[in-house]
């Protein structure tokens, strides 16, 4: 089934130029704010983009200026998520999906990396379980009541 | 049968690891939330510890005087991941469009979701209450009326979805021929939370829904009880077309240059500036637009009685009368009580030359 | 009248209608009362032509006069300030010309709102200095009487109600919006039978002085 945001939309002035509205502008000073923080104070910043009133274009333009940078990293879990550095070191672009690939989060973190790449104590005593479990299998065996 | 019971004791922390969902999976899920909450990033932690321990509360979803598209609305959610795993922990016990038992079975399910979480389910409402004649609306032969005071009894809270619920609605539109009113009307013991819109934006229905999951309480609500995080703000504050107002550049038709170039569209009757929903941020339809976006004023649906408010196609502020087209009689009218009154004062002043006497000096003679 | 929606439509149409015809006829009475009643005529041979000077005192009083701008400049600067400022949120608010469009059809370029909004502020606090002066002068005291009271709050209140819906501070928004359209009618109904006329009447006052000071040759 063809989903609504596979249809491509390209918003155009009257003029044939791609259309927008400005809104990137305060975004980036934001983003520039957030990065001298980040330097000086180590406070990082998450900006959410479901929560700005763009107007048609105005989020392109964004990404447009943003760029990418040089990782790009991809989770998979309850969905597909994507994680880009942009052009400006420390600017980082969080694309959250669920399991039909439909966009769930769109988040910009100004950080050094971003909080969801760490591996999460909770995990990591898991992967303690499984793998003493996959290096003593006789244990397991043994184990019991 | 015992998973069932299972899953109900579990919270929601427990049933995700169980499915193997990783922690950076549940953080992925609580940063969702958040942004659907419409709640600032810096919350996922706070969420993350809430959502950990949430357990599944019951709800019972009544539907009174409505045309079900609040129900259309919040099935149309289309964030399966998210709202799936809310509503896999949300108990929705009763809600007759959706629910699969019929008749004595589907009462005695609503029946036994109040027994069995006495003081602790949800009641979420959509659609007015008749109270001209109880027999306009009922449900298994109980009216409206009568079902909303039984449910609402042992609620810990009702959720008002859709303008109907929330304000009196479609129904309550002049001269309100059933008696319509809203929940907040009847109920008065209990906290209600008004979501409304006719829809509501599906993701504020659910994150209404999530906000109770997650926290075990009500958002704050605005003066009409409507959750400040999605209703805080006017759609005009928020409008990516401010601009063009503020600048005085208005799409005077709808197929115009400032149309084309989408200028504002206060002139073409937008209610934008009298309107609080949370449709410039969150949009409809996955985040595709929204009415604004697409061309068309914003009709106030969210606010009460929006369709009694002189027309979707004329602005709020600017007079709507018969006087200004008939401004010429009323200039002549003016004129001519003008001139009246400038004829009377000629004569009063032609009348006191003719009465006024002249004195001389034998004159104050004779009086002195 | 039941909700804050009610009665933001009431007073934009029948409210609006009332004090429309009530300024539009009470303005023209009140003009045409005295126009109609004329002058006697001056015999006397003219010295000078009447339309020039007329016109051009027009103007010139609306400039300062140096003697009274040294005695009081408070109350010349304030007067100056707020006259200025009620005249630029009157007529170069963007809503504002918007609806003297859809009434008269004739529209004009407007200024920033945000701009309007800062020359509001100033005026609101000038118009209360101006307040606070004539309570407090003696003398000013002294000359005011009841009328002078009413003109100043019938003033005052549009730009308050107005201030405030601009920013949202008293909620609903439907209800600041109507008090605020309802202070103007309340101005326009008021407006014709105080003082207030002189926003129509300083232009035939001015003018027969100039006129009456040309016809003598001398200067006005």
């Amino acid at each position: 089934m063809q989903k609504l945001q596979d249809i491509a939309v390209r918003v155009e002035a009257t003029d044939g130029l791609p259309l927008n509205h400005s809104n990137a502008t305060p975004i980036l000073h934001e983003i520039l704010h957030a990065l001298q923080r980040l330097l000086n104070e180590q406070e990082s910043t998450t900006i959410d983009l479901r929560a700005l009133p763009f107007g048609p274009g105005d989020e392109e333009e964004l990404l447009n200026q943003l760029g990418t940078g040089e990782i790009r990293v991809e989770l998979n879990s309850l969905g597909r998520s994507l994680i880009t550095e942009t052009a400006y070191s420390g600017v980082w672009l969080v694309d959250h999906r669920n399991a039909d690939d439909q966009r769930i989060a769109l988040q910009i973190e100004i950080t050094p990396i971003p909080s969801i790449l760490k591996a999460q104590n909770e995990d990591v005593q898991d992967a303690i379980e499984r793998l003493e479990d996959s290096l003593n299998p006789s244990c397991t065996e043994t184990a019991g009541p | 049968m015992a998973d069932e019971m299972m899953r109900f004791t579990q919270t929601l922390g427990e049933s995700l690891r169980e499915r193997g969902v990783s922690r950076r999976g549940f953080l992925k899920f609580c940063t969702a939330t958040a942004s659907m909450m419409a709640l600032p990033p810096t919350m996922v932690p706070a969420i993350a510890a809430a959502l950990e321990k949430a357990r599944r509360p019951s709800v019972i979803w009544l539907s009174f005087q409505e045309c079900t598209g609040c129900t259309e609305s919040l099935t149309r959610s289309h964030s399966p991941t998210v709202e799936n795993l809310i509503f896999d922990h949300i108990s929705l016990d009763y809600h007759h469009t959706l629910q699969a038992a019929a008749g004595e079975a589907a009462e005695a399910a609503r029946e036994a979701a109040m027994h069995e979480n006495e003081g602790k389910y949800l009641v979420v409402v959509d659609g007015s209450i008749p109270l001209a004649n109880p027999g306009f609306s009922t449900i298994a032969g109980v009216s409206n009326l009568q079902m909303l005071e039984e449910t609402v009894k042992g609620a810990a809270a009702v959720v008002a979805v859709g303008t109907c619920a929330a304000f009196g609605g479609l129904p309550h539109a002049n001269p309100n021929p059933t008696g319509a009113v809203s929940v907040s009307d009847i109920v008065k013991d209990k906290p209600v939370v008004n979501v409304s819109g006719c829809p509501p934006i599906p993701t504020v229905i659910t994150g209404v829904l999530a906000h109770f999951l997650t926290f075990g309480e009500l958002p704050e609500l605005d003066h009409l009880g409507r959750p400040m995080t999605f209703y805080g703000q006017s759609i005009h504050d928020r409008c990516y077309r401010r601009p063009f107002y503020d600048k005085g550049l208005f799409a005077e038709t709808f197929d115009d240059e400032g149309a084309r170039k989408g200028w504002c569209l206060y002139r073409l009757g937008c209610k934008g500036p009298m309107t609080y929903n949370a449709c410039a941020t969150t949009r409809w339809n996955q985040g595709t637009s929204w009415p604004v976006e697409s061309g068309h004023g914003c009709l106030g649906c969210s606010e009460p009685n929006f369709w009694d408010t002189g027309g979707f196609y004329n602005a709020l502020s600017i007079p709507d009368s018969d006087i200004t087209r008939n401004i010429g009689a009323v200039v002549a009218g003016g004129v001519v009580l003008g001139a009246a009154a400038g004829a009377l004062n000629r004569s009063k002043r032609a009348s006191a030359a003719a009465k006024h006497e002249t004195v001389t000096i034998d004159d104050l003679d004779k009086t002195s | 009248m039941s909700t804050p929606t009610d009665f933001l439509l009431w007073v934009r149409g029948p409210g609006f209608d009332i004090a429309l015809v009530i300024f539009l006829i009470g303005v023209i009475i009140r003009l045409l009362e005295v126009l109609v009643l004329g002058r006697k005529p001056d015999l006397a041979e003219a010295r000078g032509t009447e339309m020039g000077p007329g016109l051009r005192t027009v103007f010139t009083r609306t400039l300062p006069e140096s003697g009274s701008m040294k005695r009081s400049p408070f109350t010349v600067v304030g007067g100056y300030v707020w006259h200025i400022g009620f005249l630029i949120c009157l007529f170069l608010f963007v809503p504002h010309i918007e609806l003297i469009n859809s009434t008269l059809g004739v529209k004009w370029p407007g200024l920033p709102s945000n701009l309007v909004d800062a020359v509001a502020a100033v005026t609101i606090v000038t118009l209360l200095a101006m307040l606070f002066s004539r309570l407090n002068h003696p003398v000013k005291r002294f000359l005011s009487g009841p009328e002078d009271y009413l003109t100043w709050l019938v003033t005052f209140l549009p730009m308050l109600t107005g201030y405030l819906a601009y920013h949202r501070m008293i909620d609903p928004y439907p209800l600041v919006l109507g008090l605020h359209i309802l202070s103007v009618e309340v101005l326009m109904v008021v407006f014709p039978f105080t003082k207030l006329m002189h926003a129509f009447t300083f232009i035939f006052a001015r003018w027969y002085n100039g006129a009456m000071a040309g016809r003598r040759g001398v200067q006005s």
